[in-house]
C-alpha cells in the first residue's frame, strides 16, 4: 500500500478524517513555498496538495487565479514546484500530492515528468483537466513510478461513470462538491451531502473519498467528515491567508498554522472510544 | 472516395483534438454530442438550418471574379468567397445560427459565447436574437477596447457583455472565463463556440455548420470556370472559415489548401499569433493541437493587428491536416495584412476585414507566381467596417 493510502488507514484507525491542504507552489515566491507547507503539516495537515501554476486554469476561481498570477510573475516552473516537494519531504513523511492542469505535463513529456515526480518525492497527481478518457498513457507512466493518479467526480457524473471513475482513480477520490470554480462558499450545500451519499457505496472498501471545491471553514469540515467522507480538501481559504500577508511572512506563517489547526480539529469524529 | 476525416473516432484527428476538460463538463459534452448527432442526420432541423441560411442570413454569398486586382497583380485568376456579405458580416453567422438551432431544440434558454473581434459575440447576439435566446457575451477588456463598435452592437442587439480583466485580457482568456461560466451553469446554459476550437464534439460541429462556404464555391466555380480551383486560401485564427473552405476539398488531392496565420509584428519578433507556422504540441482549451506555449508549459500571449486571429491555438483538425500534409500553413504579417486591405479597398471597392486581409496578403504573393489560366478562391471572410478605426490609428491617420 502506497503513503496516500497508509494515511487514510491510520486516520480512520483514530476515527479522523484527512484535512488535505492546497496552496499554489511560488506563491507568492517560490522561496515562500517550503515554509507555508511547513506551517500547513504543523497545524496538522494529513496530506499537502501543492499547485503547479498554469496560465490558464479554467478550474479556479479568482482566488486560484490571482495566486497562480502571483507565483508565475515570480518565475515558479514546474521543475521548481518538484523540487519544493523534495524540500519538504526531506523533513516530513507527509504525504504530497500535485494538482497541475495537463498542458505542463504533456510539455515535459510524461516520462520526464513522472521520473522527475517520483525522484522529488510526489505521492499522487491531481489533474483537473484530465478525465479519465485522455489518460491512458498518463495512468501508464504514473503506475511505473508508482505515483498515485487522483481523479475527479463532480456533481453532473452519471453512476455508470462514476463506477468507471472509481476503477481508475488511485490514492483517493476527489470528489468535486458543486457546480462552478475553486473557492470559498458560505455554506455546505446540501447537494454536497447528497454527493457524498451517492458516492460512498461505490467507494467505501476500495478507495478513500475526500471532498473539495468551496470547503473553507471548520463547520464546513466537520459537516463533510460527520456525512462519512474520508477527507475534506481546503485551497482558497489558504490562499487568501497567503494573499493578504504577502508582505508579512511571519504573520503569514502563524496564521495559515492556526488555520490548519482549526480545520483540523474538525475532522476529528467523537472520541467516545478513547 | 473515403473522406479523410468524416466524424472524428472518439472525438480525435489523429493525435489532435480530444476532450481535456473539468469532469463537471464531460455529461454537457455527451449531452450535445448525442444531441447533435441526432440532428446531423435530421431532416427537419436541416431544412429549418437552410431556411435561416437563405431567408435571414443571405446565403448563398456569391464568388465574386475579383478582375482588377487580378490584373493588377498579373497572374492566376483570384475568386473572392463573399462571406463580408452574410448577415452581420462576417462567416461567423453561419455556425451560431447553426449552434443556436441546436441550443434551442436541446431546450437551453441561456446562451453564451466568448468573442475576440466581436465577430462572433455579434453573430452570437443576432442568431440568438433571432431565436429567442438569452445571451451573454464575454469579451477580454483589451478586445473591447479595440473593436468598440462591436461592443455596443452586442448591446443593440441585446446581449449582456461582459468584461474579461484575467491574463492577457483577449480571446483565449474570454474563452476561459466561458468555460469558468458553463462549469457553473452547465445545466441550464448552452456554450456557443466560436470556432473549430474546444472540446470535442465542438470542432466538427463548428467544422460542419461553416462546410457551407466550401459547398457551395464548389458548386459556384464549377459553374463558373467548369473545374476545380487550383488554390484555396483562408485565414485562420481559430480556423473555422478555413475548415469550413477546405472540409468538402479534403478528398480533392489536386486542390492545394493553405491557411494563413498571424505573423504579427513578424515570427522573429516573438509578438504573433500563428500557432500552427510556429507553435508547439500542447493541451488548451479542452484538445490537444498546436499551441504558442513557452518552454515549461505557459501559454503565451498573442499579437495580430486583427483580434480575430489573435489566438495562441488553433482547431485540431487544422493541426491534423498539417500532420498529414494535406494543408499549408503560412503567415502574413500586421503590415502585409494592412497593405492587402487598402489594396482591395482601393481595386475592388471591397473593405475586407483585418483577418482574411492575411489571406488575400498571401494571395497576391502567390498568384504572381501563377499562371493565367490558374484559379486561387480566397475565403474573404468578414468585412472591414469594425477595422476602419485600427487601420486609420495603423496608419497614424487622425479621423
Ligand atoms: C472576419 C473574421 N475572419 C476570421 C476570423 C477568425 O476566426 P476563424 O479562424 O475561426 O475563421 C474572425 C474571428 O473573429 C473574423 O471575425
Amino acid at each position: 500500500m502506497r503513503e496516500i493510502e497508509k494515511t487514510f488507514q491510520n486516520l480512520k484507525k483514530r476515527n479522523e478524517g484527512a484535512l488535505i491542504a492546497y496552496v499554489a507552489g511560488g506563491d507568492p515566491k517560490p522561496e515562500y513555498t517550503p515554509d507555508i507547507v511547513e506551517a500547513l503539516i504543523d497545524g496538522g495537515a494529513d496530506i499537502i496538495e501543492l499547485g503547479i501554476p498554469f496560465s490558464d486554469p479554467v478550474a479556479d476561481g479568482p482566488t486560484i487565479q490571482a495566486a497562480t498570477v502571483r507565483a508565475l510573475n515570480a518565475g515558479t516552473t514546474p521543475k521548481m514546484v518538484l523540487e519544493m516537494v523534495s524540500e519538504v519531504k526531506d523533513r516530513h513523511r507527509v504525504p504530497i500530492t500535485v494538482l497541475t492542469y495537463y498542458n505542463p505535463v504533456f510539455r515535459m513529456g510524461l516520462e520526464d515528468f513522472f521520473k522527475s515526480a517520483s525522484r522529488c518525492g510526489v505521492d499522487g497527481l491531481v489533474v483537473p483537466d484530465l478525465p479519465i478518457e485522455e489518460a491512458r498513457d498518463y495512468k501508464r507512466v504514473a503506475e511505473a513510478y508508482e505515483i498515485d493518479t487522483i481523479f475527479l467526480a463532480a456533481p453532473s457524473t452519471s453512476t455508470e461513470r462514476l463506477r468507471k471513475i472509481v476503477e481508475h482513480t488511485s490514492g483517493f477520490l476527489y470528489l468535486v462538491s458543486v457546480f462552478g470554480v475553486t473557492g470559498t462558499r458560505k455554506e455546505v450545500q446540501e447537494l454536497t451531502v447528497n454527493l457524498i451519499r451517492k458516492a460512498l457505496p461505490f467507494t467505501t472498501g476500495k478507495i478513500p473519498l475526500a471532498v473539495g471545491f468551496g470547503i473553507s471553514k471548520p463547520e464546513h469540515v466537520r459537516t463533510i467528515i460527520t456525512n462519512e467522507a474520508d477527507g475534506a480538501i481546503v485551497g482558497s481559504r489558504f490562499v487568501k491567508i497567503i494573499e493578504k500577508n504577502r508582505e508579512n511572512n511571519d504573520e503569514m506563517i502563524e496564521e495559515i498554522k492556526k488555520c490548519a489547526h482549526e480545520l483540523k480539529k474538525a475532522t476529528i469524529r467523537n472520541r467516545s472510544s478513547e | 472516395m473515403r473522406k479523410l476525416s468524416l466524424y472524428p473516432v472518439g472525438g480525435k484527428y489523429g493525435r489532435y483534438g480530444g476532450q481535456f476538460v473539468p469532469e463537471t463538463l464531460m455529461a454537457a459534452l455527451s449531452e450535445l454530442e448525442e444531441a447533435y448527432e441526432r440532428l446531423r442526420e435530421d431532416p427537419d432541423f436541416q431544412k429549418q438550418l437552410r431556411y435561416y441560411l437563405s431567408e435571414y442570413a443571405g446565403r448563398p454569398t456569391p464568388l465574386y471574379y475579383a478582375e482588377n486586382l487580378t490584373k493588377k497583380v498579373g497572374g492566376a485568376k483570384i475568386y473572392l468567397k463573399r462571406e463580408d456579405l452574410a448577415h452581420g458580416g462576417a462567416h461567423k453567422i453561419n455556425n451560431t445560427l447553426g449552434q443556436a438551432l441546436l441550443a434551442k431544440s436541446m431546450g437551453k434558454r441561456r446562451v453564451i459565447a466568448e468573442t475576440g473581434a466581436g465577430q462572433h459575440g455579434v453573430a452570437t447576439a443576432i442568431a440568438c436574437a433571432a431565436l429567442e435566446l438569452k445571451t451573454e457575451i464575454y469579451m477580454g477588456s483589451e478586445d473591447m477596447e479595440r473593436q468598440r463598435l462591436n461592443v455596443f452592437r452586442m448591446r443593440l442587439l441585446d446581449a449582456e457583455v461582459h468584461r474579461v480583466e484575467s491574463g492577457s485580457k483577449t480571446l483565449k482568456d474570454s474563452i476561459n472565463e466561458a468555460l469558468r461560466d458553463w462549469v457553473t451553469n452547465v445545466q441550464t446554459t448552452y456554450y456557443l463556440i466560436g470556432s473549430v476550437v474546444g472540446p470535442h464534439p465542438y470542432p466538427v460541429i463548428v467544422r460542419d455548420f461553416q462546410s457551407v462556404i466550401g459547398y457551395e464555391l464548389k458548386e459556384q466555380i464549377t459553374q463558373k470556370e467548369g473545374r476545380l480551383p487550383d488554390v484555396l486560401i483562408a485565414c485562420v485564427g481559430g480556423g473555422s472559415n478555413a475548415m469550413g473552405t477546405f472540409y468538402p476539398f479534403v478528398d480533392d488531392k489536386a486542390v492545394k489548401m493553405i491557411g494563413v496565420e498571424a505573423a504579427g509584428c513578424g515570427i522573429e519578433s516573438g509578438k504573433h499569433a500563428a500557432s500552427l507556422y510556429a507553435g508547439a504540441e500542447g493541451v488548451l482549451h479542452g484538445m490537444q493541437t498546436y499551441v504558442l506555449q513557452d518552454e515549461h508549459g505557459q501559454i503565451q500571449t498573442t499579437h495580430s493587428i486583427s483580434a480575430g486571429l489573435d489566438y495562441p491555438g488553433v482547431g485540431p483538425e487544422h493541426s491534423f491536416l498539417k500532420g498529414i500534409e494535406r494543408a499549408q500553413y503560412t503567415v502574413a504579417t500586421d503590415g502585409e495584412a494592412v497593405k492587402a486591405f487598402l489594396d482591395l479597398s482601393k481595386n475592388e471597392g471591397i473593405v475586407p476585414a483585418l483577418e482574411p486581409s492575411h489571406a488575400l496578403a498571401y494571395a497576391v504573393k502567390i498568384a504572381q507566381t501563377m499562371g493565367r489560366d490558374q484559379i486561387i478562391v480566397v475565403t474573404l471572410s468578414g468585412r472591414g467596417d469594425k477595422d476602419v478605426e485600427v487601420v486609420a490609428k495603423y496608419l497614424g491617420v487622425k479621423m
